[in-house]
């Protein structure tokens, strides 16, 4: 998993499966990351992603938690149609921006 | 209901690496079907959600075995089971609803909603204290020899 930082904007690049066995160490990995650079965006990046199950709107619904406690927004980008169904089931698109 | 086609049973320990492989596994039974990507795709995601739940809520914190019963009848219908002899639900339909969750903030709370949206027929069996079984039913649309 890799982060960029720019003007206050964090991307994360997700990559490969994520499903609730992976989904540990990128949530461990982002929080740190949010936590370190207090950034005033979020951008969690799935264009790598190969495979998600519910457990990747867990780890958007979290981030967006954690992200939002500190006044910034959350942006997703980069989700095949399959995933961006399985996020819209959550409701998410009310409180996050899709990209 | 006919006589299955093709069938394979085994059982996994209730780690979390498990997940990806029984992904693994219950994909590459399918591909004898010749579904589309699409189908391989759905598949693995409700097969993904239900292993989850035997692990996250079946099993909680301690081990315990998962079992993988899939078949494939004629006309092309595949039929997945996965039952695990954890805790079990105490009231299904509650478990079912979209977006309730026991298990605290990174569980969405979307398993069976997924599992439903994906196959054809879900259908659960649980007892407390005995374990749940998930059946997964879905057509495929491809031709079996």
């Amino acid at each position: 998993m890799q982060t960029v930082i720019a003007d206050k904007s964090l991307t994360v690049f997700l990559s490969g499966e994520i499903d609730h066995h992976t989904a540990g160490r990128i949530r461990e990995k982002a929080d740190s990351e949010i936590i370190k650079y207090s950034p005033k965006e979020l951008i969690l990046d799935f264009s790598d992603v190969t495979f998600m199950d519910s457990s990747g709107v867990g780890l958007v619904i979290g981030r967006y938690k954690l992200a939002s406690n500190n006044g910034c927004k959350t942006v997703v980008t980069g989700l095949k149609e399959r995933d961006k169904k399985i996020l819209m089931m959550s409701g998410l698109q009310n409180k996050i921006e899709f990209r | 209901m006919k006589k299955p086609i093709n069938d394979f049973k085994m059982n996994v320990l209730s780690k979390s690496v498990n997940e990806g492989f029984l992904r693994a596994v219950t994909s590459a039974f399918c591909s004898l079907a010749d579904p589309t990507l699409e189908e391989i795709s759905d598949i693995k995601t409700a097969v993904s959600e239900a292993v989850t739940n035997a692990i996250v809520h079946g099993y909680k914190e301690k081990q315990g075995r998962i079992y993988i019963d899939a078949a494939l009848y004629p006309d092309n219908i595949i039929k997945i089971k996965i039952r695990d002899k954890g805790c079990g639900i105490e009231d299904v339909q509650k478990a079912m609803e979209p977006l309730f969750t026991t298990a605290g903030d990174d569980r969405s709370g979307l398993g069976f909603s997924v599992m439903e949206s994906f196959t054809d027929k879900l259908s659960v069996r649980s007892a407390p204290n005995k374990g749940t079984v998930v059946t997964l039913t879905k057509k495929i649309s491809g031709k079996c020899e």
